[in-house]
């Protein structure tokens, strides 16, 4: 069956499915019970499934993820959610030091089968701490892989495949697009949807490849529209999967177009991209035709409501980066 | 513990005996699981002035104002609620971000913040604007965060008032460090030593550092004050799904009296408070204090209190009003009249309008600051950056752009 639905009701959708589906799931977090998360994504859930199964978490980041690692060992699967971005840093210990070295530790016999769903990314006119892109901090970590849909088919399935995982995994949803609408087909299944570690072509193109993820996908997809009535055709990839990276959709449309811009909203200094472009350089050197550019967030503290606008990359500079890697 | 008031004194001067033989100022139940919210019940904690306005006393502390006194504190009280009120007319105007309220909390806050003697340094959560008012600091300062032309920067050690922190609990360890420094410098252990205050929420005490301020400040002796405003509310969870125990006899474990006071007097608020400061400034080392209050506006103006607490709870908290019952006492004891409550809401209004008026004329940030103050001593990544953007910026002028 298909269904119009937002970002933000698909992983509802899809949080509600697997607690359906697995009475072993369990959500937790702060004030994700009864006002169903201050952006509602856990919306009904602990009206429909009880406190003991969506539970309401003492205000303490550490205290989600560390009792998180507890219920894992004990068989449950708990998804945690973390308000928001600048949130995560007080469980940091427990993700790096616990989740994401206990199966290693335990010579291979206990798996984290964790969740942990971040609302993330700028935007949305916050104050300071609201709005961060912490992604390659975990992706840096050996252990953890990372999760970033970037539209509502992608958001129920991978929510639901990432709950059935046994690794830990970190989910960033991309707050700012969580009222976006799209089409979710609700038949497809864990192992009929799209794999969960694999990037995807957005949009196919044939002059160059613009690689995003999360919420820079539809900027990206943005620009693409605006540059074909330049006669410009980009091909947009979403990566879907920041740890590991899927790289092979890369390589092939860097080969055909020979030129790649990356564009993400963290800062650019040992961002993903530079990850992106150091493969593609080592993949594909003589296909390329011009430097791999960047479009990143600056390497600043992310700045005040107002200003914000000017440090998020948005389609004016896609684009310009695009100019660029045609004037070589 | 005996009485529902003070933990035990941990340190030199002597056991319990403030309190011990004395009775608490209500009764109070066995407090295993505090649900005195539900059921609408006020627990034991320290009252000098009733809702009604009626002045009662208390065996351990008390409060002796001016006519004055009296009537400034009421002034104080009137202000930071109207500039409040302002500040949620703003947002809701769409000049602010976001706004967070302390409606209802403005006893605890101007109780505490008059207290507080000038040497005193105070570390804010977001809430605070009436103890930023205590400190004539100019009340607009925290609006450049709400209204997000600026990160809400100061000069903390300039006003002796911390920048505001989101981050919860985070300032509570930074109270407890500054305080420790004041240790350090010799600058207590007389009438004019120093003490330091740290706010922060019901919510908050479930935080890893704000246990861990306790820790550090009990292990150093350090002149820190915790004062906790109990609103009933993080958000949308109520005190009792985190705490099974009233939160001021979390102290007692870590080795320093607590206390808890009614929150929406300003008269015992100021005595507790100022009793603690004290002792922190004569090296008697930290305190806890647990300012029992409600939130009566919601969480902040992106928040909706009907999804998870009823009418019905509000109006009764509506009872317990800081300002009605500071009003009805000064009626009572003749220290004020008409005249004088007209005069001090027109008073109100034009600190609000005046308010306003700065707010909307606030200045835009200039873009290319970001890059100002990343490093004390600079970064060429900074540099390489700052001239890109402002490359980029300039290539489109006159583009319409
Ligand atoms: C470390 C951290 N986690 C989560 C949040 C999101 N958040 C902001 S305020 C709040 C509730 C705070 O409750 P409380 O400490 O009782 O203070 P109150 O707002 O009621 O004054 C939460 C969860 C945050 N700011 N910081």
């Amino acid at each position: 069956m298909s269904q119009t639905s937002t970002i933000g009701k698909a992983i509802n959708l899809g949080l509600r499915r697997a607690l359906e589906d697995d009475p072993k799931v369990v959500l937790m977090g702060e004030d994700i019970g009864r006002l169903g998360g201050v952006f509602r994504v856990t919306d009904a859930l602990q009206k429909d499934f009880g406190e003991d199964r969506v539970i309401d978490t003492p205000l303490a980041e550490s205290g989600i993820v560390g009792t998180a690692v507890g219920l894992a060992m004990r068989g449950y699967r708990p998804v945690c959610e973390i308000q928001f971005d600048g949130f995560v840093y007080p469980a940091f210990d427990q993700i790096v030091c616990q989740v994401a070295k206990m199966h290693n530790r335990s010579l291979g016999t206990i798996p984290m089968p964790i969740v942990i769903r971040i609302p993330w990314g700028g935007g949305i006119g916050a104050v300071e701490h609201h709005s961060e892109s912490p992604e390659a901090y975990f992706c840096h970590t050996a252990g953890l892989k990372v999760l970033a849909p970037s539209n509502p088919n992608d958001a129920y399935w991978m929510i639901q495949q990432a709950i059935a995982s046994d690794d830990p995994i970190i989910f960033f949803e991309p707050k700012r697009r969580y009222h976006e609408k799209g089409e979710i087909d609700t038949d497809l299944g864990l192992a009929g949807a799209y794999p969960l570690h694999a990037s995807r072509v957005a949009r196919p193109g044939s002059d160059v490849t613009v690689v995003a993820y999360g919420p820079m996908v539809r900027t990206c997809l943005d620009a693409a529209v605006a540059a074909e009535a330049d006669g410009r055709s980009l091909e947009v990839i979403d990566m879907r999967t920041l740890s590991p990276l899927d790289m092979g959709p890369v390589y092939e449309s860097v080969r055909r177009t020979g030129r790649l811009v990356i564009a993400h909203e963290a800062p650019g200094n040992v961002g993903l991209g530079a990850e992106i472009a150091t493969r593609v350089m080592q993949e594909c050197f003589y296909s390329l035709e011009a430097p791999v550019l960047r479009v990143t967030g600056y390497d600043t503290p992310y700045p005040q409501s107002r200003l914000e606008e000017e440090f998020l990359p948005d389609l004016d500079r896609v684009l310009d980066a695009v100019d660029r890697t045609f004037a070589y | 513990m005996v009485n529902g008031e003070r933990g035990p004194r941990a340190t030199k001067s002597g056991g319990t005996t403030r309190t011990a033989a004395k009775k608490p100022a209500a009764p109070r139940k066995k407090a295993t699981t505090d649900r005195s919210v539900a059921n609408g019940t006020d627990p034991a904690f320290v009252q000098l002035l009733t809702p009604e306005g009626d002045r009662v006393e208390h065996p351990d502390y008390s409060v002796d104002f001016t006519d004055q006194e009296y009537r400034d504190l009421y002034r104080d009280l009137v202000i930071v609620r109207r500039l409040d009120t302002e500040g949620t007319t703003l947002q809701r105007q769409g000049q602010l971000g976001i706004w967070a309220s302390l409606n209802g909390q403005e006893a605890a806050q101007i109780g505490s913040g008059r207290a507080l003697a000038q040497q005193d340094m105070v570390f804010p959560t977001y809430r605070e604007h009436g103890v930023l008012w205590c400190r004539d600091i100019d009340p607009i300062m925290p609006f450049g965060l709400f209204r997000g032309v600026d990160l809400g920067g100061w000069d903390s050690r300039k006003y002796k008032f911390n920048m505001y922190t989101i981050v919860i609990g985070a300032q509570t360890l930074h109270a407890t460090g500054y305080a420790m420094g004041v240790k350090l410098d010799g600058k207590m252990g007389t009438d004019d030593g120093e003490a330091v205050i740290a706010y922060f929420g019901d919510g908050a005490i479930s935080q890893g550092d704000v246990n861990e301020a306790f820790v550090y400040a009990a292990a150093y002796d350090a002149p820190v004050v915790f004062f906790c405003q109990n609103n009933q509310y993080a958000i949308s969870v109520p005190v009792h799904k985190q705490a099974k125990a009233p939160l001021f006899e979390r102290a007692s474990g870590f080795g320093f009296p607590g206390v808890r006071v009614d929150g929406n007097d300003v008269l015992a608020t100021y005595a507790v408070t100022k009793d603690a400061l004290d002792r922190a400034r004569h090296g008697e080392g930290p305190g806890l204090i647990e300012a029992y209050t409600y939130r009566m506006a919601a969480h902040t103006t992106t928040d909706d209190p009907t999804r998870y607490r009823d009418r019905s709870e509000e109006d009764a908290w509506r009872l317990k009003d800081p300002l009605s019952r500071m009003k009805a006492f000064l009626e009572k004891q003749g220290l004020a009249d008409e005249d004088y409550f007209a005069e001090l809401t027109a008073e109100a209004d034009r600190y609000a309008l005046d308010l306003r008026e700065r707010v909307l004329s606030m200045p835009e940030p200039d873009p290319s600051s970001i890059f100002d103050h990343v490093y004390p001593n600079g970064s060429p990544l900074i540099d390489e950056q700052r001239a890109e953007f402002l490359a980029y910026h300039a290539s489109f002028e006159g583009s319409g752009h």
